[in-house]
């Protein structure tokens, strides 16, 4: 190690060939949070002076589901890539990092299906 | 890594304050950032007084002339003193730029000096720049060409000519790359805005045949990913380029080949 250039050592192991995607779901995710985000917030803020009641009609409509699972859903993608950054930009130690990276996915894929499974009953049972 | 302290053998301490000339009206403070490879000593911050009447107007003339005049062990690199070979990169009152181009009138108070920025130091105002260079090498930053040399030259219209413009004038000075958090961070893996921007200057190059070569190595979350608009790069450029726009480029080309 102590031998090698710095060329080499700034070659290390060559490009990944990833990035692009990443970069472009995160662009797009953003853009359809600005509509998703005012869309279920509406529905969700008229709902929730009135309780569970008023909660359950709401989402026992269609539409407001649909939103609504949109939006968990986004969401937690856009979540879940934007802190894949922060761990990549501010955690060095290889283990820790892989870690924190998987963590982060299970964490956020689990918080989108419990969300959409959650709507998903009060739609199917409304 | 992220440093949020300075290791100990880095911390900076009062150092000398150094006599004030003898009969001058016109005085200017300098603190300046010392530390020598060779005595085994924290660095320190050293106090000059200049005579403004007997000294030329950039931060270069005083550092010349505290080198000549007060001590000559103060140690910095520079040679055009007109801003075309970038080598008296420092970071001036908080800001990377040239010591030769920057005038001590832009900076109120006492005028501090340090190094750029979360580099290895060799010795007081010199980083060591050696991985700047080898990541500016690795973007390969010649004309990548397949076809036969034609016999007179590789020819390229006005307009194309026109598309280098703001791109081809980076002296490599490193203030963009030093000044940029994600740099600091990631320097090891991350190629910093100067080495990007040379980057795009080839790929849009009309007479380059390597273009998706170029992309290609390029397309890595940390290579060219690790960039998130931070912007210092280019409010800092004592050029006036503006490289955080050219790496914004290069993800948009990156883009168009994915969708």
């Amino acid at each position: 190690m102590a031998y090698r250039t710095d060329y080499s050592r700034v070659q290390g192991s060559g490009a990944a060939g990833e990035g692009a995607h990443h970069f472009w779901i995160q662009r797009l995710t953003s853009l359809a949070l600005v509509p998703l985000t005012i869309l279920f917030l509406i529905p969700f803020g008229r709902a929730l002076g009135g309780g569970y009641e008023a909660l359950i009609a709401t989402y026992g409509q269609f539409g407001n589901a649909l939103t609504a699972a949109l939006f968990i859903g986004v969401a937690c993608w856009h979540f879940s890539i934007g802190i894949q950054v922060v761990i990549e930009d501010y955690i060095h130690g290889t283990g820790a990092r892989v870690a924190l990276l998987i963590l982060t996915k299970l964490f956020s894929y689990t918080l989108a299906a419990a969300g959409i499974l959650a709507i998903a009953k009060i739609l199917f049972s409304a | 890594m992220v440093e949020l302290a300075l290791p100990k053998n880095s911390k900076i301490r009062t150092g000398k304050t150094w006599p004030k000339p003898a009969g001058a009206k016109n005085l200017r403070t300098f603190r300046i950032y010392r530390w020598s490879p060779d005595d085994g000593e924290n660095p320190r911050v050293d106090t000059y007084f200049i005579d403004l009447d007997s000294c030329g107007p950039m931060v270069l003339d005083a550092l010349i002339k505290i080198k000549n005049e007060i001590d000559p062990t103060l140690t910095f690199r520079r040679s055009c003193r007109e801003g075309i070979c970038g080598s008296c990169a420092m970071n001036i009152d908080g800001r990377n730029t040239l010591a030769c181009i920057f005038g001590m009138d832009e900076v109120k108070g006492d005028v501090k000096i340090y190094p750029l920025p979360h580099m290895p130091v060799v010795k007081d105002l010199i980083p060591d720049l050696t991985n700047f260079y080898a990541q500016h090498e690795s973007i390969m930053p010649w004309l990548e060409t397949k076809t036969n040399t034609p016999a007179k030259e590789w020819r390229q219209s006005i307009d194309d000519r026109a598309k280098l413009d703001g791109l081809y004038e980076c002296v490599m000075c490193a203030c963009c790359s030093t000044a940029c958090p994600s740099y600091w961070w990631n320097s090891d893996r991350y190629l910093g805005p100067a080495a990007l921007l040379h980057a795009y200057r080839w790929i849009i190059d009309s007479r380059d045949e390597a273009q998706g070569e170029r992309l290609d190595d390029l397309h890595d979350p940390f290579k060219l990913y690790r960039c998130h608009t931070i912007m210092n790069c280019t409010s800092t450029c004592p050029k006036g380029l503006n490289p955080a726009k050219a790496i914004a480029e290069v993800k948009k080309l990156m883009v168009e080949r994915v969708v």
